[in-house]
């Protein structure tokens, strides 16, 4: 058996390490490692409630709106406000921009370079994908940067900029827009779907978002070569690498749904368990520390959640607590939220080959088309002139709960206030369930289950399969630890 | 006659960490435009010798690289710090240990600042400690060069790089990608020196100026037309906690985005640049007051002119401006005399 340390990560948000067993070819074992500790939960005790929205978007810089949507919907939640509808369709399309943005983010700049490395030279595909997206000098950087940032007005306009708005409120939106200023997020919109069909898919977003099974998925990538389309390079060295054998999910999945609007919402919410959709309870949540750099061993619901740091404890090897549903580990991020919403694509995919590399980045992009339509919609209905936010009074004593979907997955504030101030604050990220280090049982994180078996070649220290796993995750380790 | 390069000299190498922070203002410079910051970089001649979030490298070759750059065998022109120094737990700093190296995050940057000929914090946490150096600091967050207000930090308050720099605090929660970009360029070019940055080492370039200058809200200031509630139009000043009049930045001149800023959004400046923005000392959206009057009036302004000069630009309000102080949107337009809208 020889123990690999892999880290720094970089191209994932955060500072990241893996230790890794490997032997026969193989990884035998696995200890996913979040080596940083900044104290938010500490940081928002005693402060006034409404001041969890000036913190706690700064847990995270890449997905501040998913954070301050969270605590939004805790302060309401504690309120007992509601939003009206031009504010919730102004928050889904600051959220849905951020998510979006995050979804290209992944696939141009974090995943897809790991392809154009040296390892893959002798590949038939290689000098495509060398030439396309090598980190920092890939021809896709040059047109996906700009793209990205021009998509990013809808920030501008909706939320006065990005990361860190203050523009989410419990009751709604700060920014009420304008007649002229629908018409340019529309405008906008429409310049971000050409790139999206042009570069990403080489076809409407309609058609994508229309693939029903593998068989669909395939018929439709063989329509035109690899190079027609980013979605088709990935497609076809995805096949050539068996990508959806790598990095298996343990069959739980869990999603908060997500994008409200007038009851509904666009993303349904529950588990995926065996096979078999089922309700989700947030009484169900609970955080284990035994393996977490924390003074209690938990399990502990977060409600009543603590957060003393013990840079000393033996029995520890990470800042990451242990979340678990009825105490189990749950996967979370674009896969969940798609299988668990029932779309035929994914459900195809996982019921075939389960959750892998593969099925989370198609997830990813799929997500991509499936958002920005709504997108579209939602801009339609707005009504400019009329109300984009209700105002309440925040009580001295009460407790709220904040779910919604964060690009990665499922994230939960749980505030408590009591004497007009904050008494408990716990927050639970997408990537401190993926990347959960072991709980009492001794039962590994979904990370530290799903590399298990990633090959490793000879000479490897920073083996690209490992790579490739960590990644197709779209991993946030500043929101983990928080 | 073969092409010349116009830029002769060897590229500027720039190396980027990242510590106690959120990594927002990494993601704040990948807006960059008009060009793009990999364009940027390029037309500045700065070779990005790693970034954690654009780089191939990882692992082995990274810590291999910082080690060759520590020992001095390969040279650092820039240090770019994101987040704050994290030395807690007791200065131990074991609350980051750089992952692969079982090293404490503080002496690498320790160990590489030494080295650098340029020492750039980006960011309000790098520079002063910021959000994470909020409530208790019981991670113990520094900056750089500075504490909160207090010069020290982990390098000491008497810093200078080998360049003959203090620490350049480009602060900002985030920052703004221009405010980088250009701070950045000048000092590839080899032509910044002390006189570019303000009492806090921070560049004059955007600190020169007041979030208040360009706010679109500036004719409810001059009249006291106030805002009060959040999404009010008004002046956010005398309710909800703005410090546009007393934070140094030109978010107000220069778009966020390309379109917005804090206060087109409509919600309050906290006045991120300044060091221990994060403690206000009062709640963020709020304007403290004593006797009906706000405290923290703005700079450079004697305090009983103030009331003075405001209580006469209340009493003449136009009614234009006090209807529209406290709507959600612009309601009444401004009108030409003697013209009747059809």
């Amino acid at each position: 058996m020889t123990r690999l340390i892999v880290g720094p990560f970089n191209r994932v948000e955060g500072d990241l390490e893996v230790r890794i067993d490997c032997a026969d070819g193989s990884v035998q074992n696995a200890e996913v490692v979040s080596p940083l500790y900044r104290g938010f939960e500490r940081i928002l005790l005693g402060k006034p409630p409404l001041d969890a929205l000036v913190y706690a978007p700064r847990i995270c810089g890449i997905c501040s709106v998913s954070q301050s949507v969270a605590a939004a919907r805790a302060l309401a939640s504690a309120i007992g406000v509601s939003v009206p509808r031009n504010g919730e369709l102004a928050i889904n399309l600051v959220h849905a921009t951020e998510n979006v943005a995050d979804h290209l983010t992944h696939f141009y700049l974090f995943f897809m370079p790991d392809f154009a490395r040296e390892i893959y030279r002798s590949e038939p595909w290689y000098e495509d994908i060398r030439e396309r997206f090598t980190a920092t000098r890939g021809t896709a950087v040059e047109t996906v940067l700009p793209a990205r940032a021009q998509f990013m007005h809808i920030m501008g306009i909706l939320a006065g900029k990005w990361p860190h708005t203050l523009s989410i409120q419990p009751g709604g939106s700060t920014r009420a827009a304008a007649p002229g200023e629908a018409a340019r997020l529309a405008v906008i919109l429409k310049a971000f779907r050409r790139f999206l069909e042009r570069q990403l898919f080489g076809d409407q977003l309609e058609r994508v978002a229309a693939l029903e099974n593998e068989e669909a998925l395939v018929s439709w990538a063989g329509e035109r070569a690899p190079e027609h389309s980013d979605f088709r390079r990935f497609l076809n060295l995805s096949a050539a690498l068996d990508l959806a054998r790598l990095g298996p999910s343990s069959g739980n999945y869990l999603s908060y749904g997500g994008y409200h609007l007038e009851d509904t919402s666009l993303f349904g919410h529950g588990t995926w368990r065996n096979g078999q959709a089922n309700a989700f309870d947030p009484g169900d949540v609970a955080e284990d520390l035994v393996s977490s750099w924390y003074k209690t061993d938990g399990p502990e619901p977060p409600a009543s959640g603590t957060t003393e740091p013990d840079a000393e404890k033996t029995s520890a090897y990470s800042w990451c607590k242990a979340p678990r549903l009825g105490g189990e580990i749950m996967e979370t991020g674009a896969l969940a939220r798609q299988l668990i919403n029932g779309h035929p694509l994914v459900r195809d995919l996982v019921s075939r080959h389960g959750g892998s590399v593969h099925t989370r980045v198609v997830a990813r992009v799929l997500e991509i088309a499936l958002v920005v339509m709504a997108m579209e919609r939602w801009v339609a209905a707005l009504e400019p002139g009329g109300h984009f936010i209700t105002h309440g009074d925040m009580p001295s004593r009460a407790e709220g709960i904040g779910l919604t979907e964060a690009a990665r997955g499922s994230l939960g504030h749980w505030i408590s206030i009591e004497n007009g101030q904050i008494s408990n604050y716990q927050i639970i990220a997408p990537t401190t369930w993926n990347f959960s280090p072991r709980d009492k049982d001794g039962v590994a994180g979904p990370l530290e289950q799903a590399l298990i078996g990633a090959p490793v070649r000879k000479g490897e220290t920073d083996p690209v399969s490992v790579q490739h796993i960590v990644r197709s995750f779209d991993p946030c380790l500043v929101c983990t630890v928080h | 006659m073969s092409m010349q390069r116009i830029d002769a000299r060897p590229p500027v190498r720039l190396f980027w960490l990242q510590s106690g922070g959120c990594g927002g203002c990494s993601l704040s410079a990948l807006g960059a435009e008009n060009p793009d910051l990999v364009t940027t970089m390029e037309a500045a001649n700065i070779e990005v010798l790693w970034h954690p979030s654009l780089s191939e490298a990882s692992g082995r070759e990274v810590v291999s690289l910082m080690e060759r750059l520590e020992s001095g065998e390969e040279p650092l022109d820039i240090l770019c710090l994101e987040g704050s120094v994290m030395c807690g737990p007791n200065g131990s700093g074991k609350f980051h240990i750089l992952s692969g190296t079982g090293r404490p995050m503080m002496d690498w940057i320790r160990a590489l600042a030494e080295k650098a000929r340029y020492v750039v914090a980006v960011g309000s946490c790098a520079a002063f400690g910021g959000i994470t150096a909020a409530g208790d600091n019981h991670v113990e967050a520094v900056g750089l060069s500075y504490e909160g207000r207090k010069p020290g930090g982990l390098l000491g308050g008497d810093f200078l790089s080998s360049g003959g720099l203090p620490v350049i605090n480009i602060a900002g929660c985030p920052i703004h990608p221009g405010w980088l970009c250009e701070t950045l360029h000048q000092i590839a070019a080899g032509t910044y020196n002390e006189t570019d940055v303000d009492e806090w080492a921070r560049p004059l370039s955007y600190t020169m100026h007041l979030v208040h200058h360009g706010c679109a809200r500036n004719e409810f200031y001059e009249y006291k037309a106030s805002a009060e509630r959040l999404c009010d139009q008004g002046c956010m000043m005398e309710n909800l906690g703005c410090k546009g009049t007393q934070a140094r930045a030109d978010c107000n001149m220069r778009a966020w985005n390309g379109a917005g800023s804090c206060l087109d959004g409509g919600y309050p400046c906290i006045n991120c640049t300044a060091p221990e923005f994060e403690e206000p000392g009062h709640d963020f959206l709020r304007t403290p007051k004593v006797a009906g009057i706000p405290v923290g009036l703005p700079t450079d302004m004697p305090k009983a002119w103030f009331v003075a000069l405001a209580s006469l630009s209340k009493a003449a309000t136009p009614a234009r401006l006090k209807e529209n102080a406290t709507a959600e949107m612009l309601t009444v337009p401004p009108s030409d005399k003697g013209k009747t809208r059809s």
